[in-house]
């Protein structure tokens, strides 16, 4: 096999390429001429989330740049739903940021950029690289995170993303050394054989996953690495807030399973405990943080310290007495999950930026008061997301439940059943906020001289063809689950 | 497409569109559409209880299609002489709501009639899926509308009403959920039904498994005592959500019994068969006490119909053919009385606005036509024979005798409960003298009323008079429901 092969990193290539463009394009746009950088940014995501899609379609798994890098289906179905997420992103930020007079190139490129590193991290196969990707994207959202620099909440929210951030990051990457201590190689492949072998010193192994499964942990915002993603979410402009939510989720979910099972697979027992205790801490912190709130942004960043829970709950059931027969349902639920709540998610914050029109922000669950009445068409979508969040069917999140919690179900071990049993009891703590955000959209009724919402015929249109996507995706799941099963079947067998 | 999917998705996309088009402006456009969409859907179902073929009890209108491949879920539907009458009622009682929130409801019609119609799909979902998590979709699908309808069109406190309903509700069907889960890996990845009714499970996984079951299906009857939400829920809602409530809604419950607790965990059932039957009694007197001394007509119909659901389980719960049909017949008789009791106290409150009945007094003075059909309704509902209430009621006594003498004399109270509290109000609500003002300038029932009472007033009679239609169908399907549960399924 040649070892540069190029070809499984054109995806990543042409980004880079099309963001230094973009940058030195920009600086000879004025103001007025933004819409050259959106279209220009709008068009590279349309590119290279078609090649990752094609490549995907492929099916094939390929190793690149002296097997530092690998081209297999699960990196490139995560990579083109996270172009996808971040064309979102754009699309609903642009009438946001314009009126906050933060249209300015910089918030593409970091975008850009973001997604270049989430790109890396998807399909990292050496720990380094993992790394290095982390890191890109990263430094590109504290920036973003810190773009309104005159803006006192968002300058705070910035220094604690940045600081956590540092933290978790060295937690990772301490880890890693812990690895390479003990196994010799930061190749994940080699680190997996390793561990096979039962050469290397245990305690180290152990050790080192402490360290990761906390370092992995702090980017999922999974309790009690959660501290960071309420003020963030909430300190953030809701453009970046809305960047940090959907794209790097996934990229997180993508290190999980790069850095512990495709690496860590042999060390299963000891990292799914971890996790367990994680993703239960994780229910019961979001779902009662989240019943409290007020802030609608809060809320939904407690929301989604619970909803990981659901994707770390997936990953968990997988190595079951020794054996990893269920290891692909697991996996393959976790994926799902994680794709069906960007979707939501990335939705929901849409409507909140519609809504904080004319320098005002609708950041308060009570702004929504009567949207039913002022905008019928932007409330039903929103109760879309909030009953998808709920996980009521017939909406996409229902099923994303339904994955995981069977994939607990069917290890057919009193444990996880019982795990499964209190998950669920948890989530009707949860349903009880997202019923509220629709009970103040249709149970109350609008405030005094509230003007009818209006929105750019562009994001109306995208926010519309999101709802649908989730409700459609609640009537016929099939497609994406196939897709997301065949992912993890070929990642696992490789 | 099937005649089931029709009656599914007709109702469903004319309520997509009726949310899609509305404006208040046009409000009357709104109407029309919704009536013509309901009565369409309605007379789709006919031909489900013409063709129906009543010698045989396997499922008939099947459609086949997969749905979920990833977890070999179908998209498989069919009626069985249990459900298929419960396809029909759920259509028509949705042409009744939707004519009687004809000049009622005045803001937001298309939402209000378009929530009725999704429900109506939704629910016709639940009565014909075989699939078991097609059946929990549809199941918990039914919350949404609800929760809206109860929400935005409801009373003082609907908003407490509305969490109420939705969470109990989810809370017990969640747990639903994983039962049905650990079935599809017990049954080695199967959704279907009808294989579950042959899986053989250990006693003490049925015993889960039934509680399981219970928990979603109890709360929906709703049985004592987890029958808190229903009241709030009613009193709250507008006439059409506590009509539909009452009339299929509550009936969910119940039928879930009958295809999943019965035929899959049989011995469990026979084992907790005493619980059931010990708290179906608690709700047949209890309740029906309770009931007795409630001031709001809507509170007092709402426990009649908890009181009522009782004598349903009850009747299932004793294993016998006449106890099983009777309670599915009184499931279908309680469908038309406590619609039409709704429904004519909808019509009092439209006026008066008011749901207590010292508010009233001497009604039938001002309004004789009206008071003719709540006296009749009001018949049926303490079970007068020659009214529909009747049927089921002796039916599920007689069973009940048969297995048990006190377990019939403490059900055979329901008659004198009954009696007592719902004669009680009408005598104050509807006889006497003209108690105030309001009641004397009480305007008598239009002809739209007319004739949305008169149906269900035919129907009541019609089953009271002549229930062989109802019980040749479901015959057969009852007996070799019981076959099963007779047989054991440990292993």
């Amino acid at each position: 096999m040649n070892n540069f092969s190029w070809i499984a990193i054109y995806p990543e290539i042409v980004l880079l390429v099309a963001t230094c463009v973009i940058a030195i394009a920009d600086l000879f746009v004025t103001d007025a001429q933004r819409r050259v950088t959106y279209v220009l940014t709008l068009l590279t995501l349309v590119i290279v989330g078609g090649m990752h899609l094609v490549y995907f379609r492929g099916g094939d798994t390929l190793y690149a740049m002296q097997r530092m890098v690998v081209s297999d289906p699960m990196g490139h179905l995560l990579a083109f739903f996270a172009c996808a997420a971040v064309f979102v992103t754009v699309v609903y930020a642009r009438p946001y940021v314009a009126e906050r007079d933060m249209l300015k190139g910089e918030f593409f490129t970091l975008s850009l950029f973001s997604l270049l590193g989430i790109s890396a991290m998807m399909s990292a196969n050496n720990m380094l690289v993992v790394y290095l990707g982390l890191e890109l994207m990263t430094l590109s959202t504290y920036a973003l995170v810190a773009l309104r620099r005159d803006h006192a909440v968002s300058t705070e929210a910035a220094m604690k993303y940045f600081v956590l951030g540092a933290l978790s990051s060295g937690f990772l990457l301490y880890g890693m050394s812990m690895m390479y201590g003990a196994t010799g190689s930061l190749d994940l492949g080699e680190v997996f054989r390793a561990i096979g072998t039962g050469v290397p010193n245990k305690q180290v192994l152990v050790f080192g996953v402490v360290f990761i499964v906390a370092g992995v942990a702090f980017k999922l915002g999974v309790a009690p690495f959660h501290m960071w993603i309420p003020d963030v979410y909430q300190g953030a402009p809701t453009a970046v807030t809305l960047l940090i939510a959907g794209a790097p989720k996934l990229a997180a979910f993508a290190i999980a399973i790069r850095l512990l099972v495709e690496g860590m697979l042999g060390l299963a027992v000891d990292w799914q405990q971890m996790l367990i205790v994680l993703a239960i801490a994780s229910l019961v912190i979001g779902n009662f943080a989240a019943v409290a709130q007020t802030n609608l942004k809060r809320m939904l960043a407690y929301s989604t310290i619970a909803q990981i829970a659901f994707v770390v709950l997936g990953l968990t059931p997988t190595v079951v007495s020794g054996n990893t027969f269920s290891a692909a349902n697991g996996y393959s639920s976790a994926m799902f999950y994680m794709v069906a709540y960007v979707l939501t998610t990335l939705g929901s914050f849409g409507v909140i930026m519609i809504l904080a029109r004319n320098g005002s922000e609708a950041e308060e669950i009570a702004d929504l008061r009567g949207l039913n009445q002022r905008s019928p068409l932007l409330a039903a979508i929103m109760a879309v997301f909030m009953f998808s969040l709920a996980g009521i069917p017939p909406t996409v999140g229902f099923y994303a439940k339904f994955a995981v919690l069977q994939s607990l179900v069917s290890t057919n071990v009193y444990g996880y059943q019982l795990l499964a049993v209190v998950a669920v009891l948890l989530s009707v703590i949860g349903a009880f906020y997202y019923l509220r955000v629709v009970k103040t959209m249709y149970f109350e009724a609008p405030p005094e001289g509230s003007a009818p919402v209006s929105a750019p015929a562009d994001v109306n249109a995208l926010l519309a063809f999101n709802g649908a996507a989730v409700l459609g995706l609640g009537l016929l799941p099939g497609g994406l689950m196939t897709a997301c099963v065949t992912a993890i079947r070929v990642a696992l067998a490789t | 497409m099937g005649l089931l999917s029709l009656a599914i998705w007709l109702p469903i996309a004319f309520g997509v569109v009726l949310l899609a088009i509305g404006r208040d402006e046009h409000a009357n456009v709104v109407r029309w559409i919704a009536l013509i969409g309901a009565i369409v859907s309605f007379i789709v179902t006919l031909p489900l209880i013409s063709h129906f073929d009543i010698a045989t009890a396997a499922f008939q209108f099947t459609e086949d299609l997969p749905w979920i491949e990833r977890f070999n879920v179908h998209y498989k539907l069919g009626v069985d002489g249990i459900s298929v009458w419960f396809v029909l009622l759920t259509a028509f009682m949705t042409v009744v709501v939707v004519v009687s929130a004809w000049e009622v409801i005045t803001e937001r019609v298309n939402q209000y009639m378009g929530a009725f119609l999704i429900l109506s799909g939704v629910m016709v979902g639940v009565f014909s899926a075989l699939d078991g998590l097609l059946f929990y979709v549809f199941f918990e699908a039914t919350l949404i509308p609800m929760y809206i309808i109860i929400g935005v069109w409801g009373g003082p406190r609907r908003v407490y009403a509305a969490f109420k309903f939705f969470l109990y509700t989810l809370l017990g069907s969640l747990l639903m959920l994983i039962a049905l889960m650990y079935l599809y890996y017990k049954s080695g990845g199967s959704f279907d039904i009808l294989t579950w009714h042959k899986l053989p499970i250990a006693a003490h996984a049925q015993t889960l498994l039934f509680f399981a079951f219970f928990a979603a299906f109890a709360v929906k009857v709703p049985m004592w005592p987890v029958h808190t939400w229903l009241p709030d829920a009613h009193v709250e809602a507008p006439t059409g959500g506590s009509v539909v409530l009452a009339a299929i809604m509550l009936k969910l419950g119940a039928y879930g019994f009958l295809r999943f607790s019965l035929p899959i965990v049989p011995d469990a059932s026979q084992q907790w068969a005493g619980f059931i039957i010990a708290i179906s009694l608690v709700a047949v007197v209890y309740i029906g006490l309770v009931a007795l001394v409630q001031r709001d007509m809507k509170k007092l119909v709402a426990y009649s119909s908890i009181a009522h659901m009782g004598f349903v389980t009850l009747g299932f719960f004793i294993f016998n053919p006449l106890g099983v049909a009777g309670g599915i017949v009184q499931m279908i008789s309680h469908g038309f009385v406590s619609g039409a009791m709704f429904l004519c106290i909808g019509v009092l409150y439209d006026r008066v606005h008011s749901r207590e009945i010292a508010s009233y007094g001497g009604v039938v003075n001002t309004m004789p036509k009206f008071a003719t059909f709540a006296v009749l309704f009001a018949m049926a509902n303490c079970g007068l024979p020659g009214t529909s209430g009747f049927a089921g009621e002796w039916m599920v006594i007689l069973g009940a005798v048969g297995t048990n003498f006190w377990i019939g004399l403490l059900a055979a109270t329901t008659l004198v409960f009954g009696a007592a509290y719902t004669l009680w109000m009408v005598k104050r609500v509807y006889f006497g003298d003209v108690a105030n003002e309001d009641v004397r300038a009480l305007k008598d029932i239009n002809a739209r009323e007319f004739v949305m009472l008169g149906v269900l007033a035919i129907a009541v009679i019609w089953m009271g008079v002549y229930p062989k239609p109802f019980t040749d169908v479901m015959q057969v399907s009852v007996a070799e429901l019981l076959k099963h549960v007779a047989v054991s399924k440990l292993n």
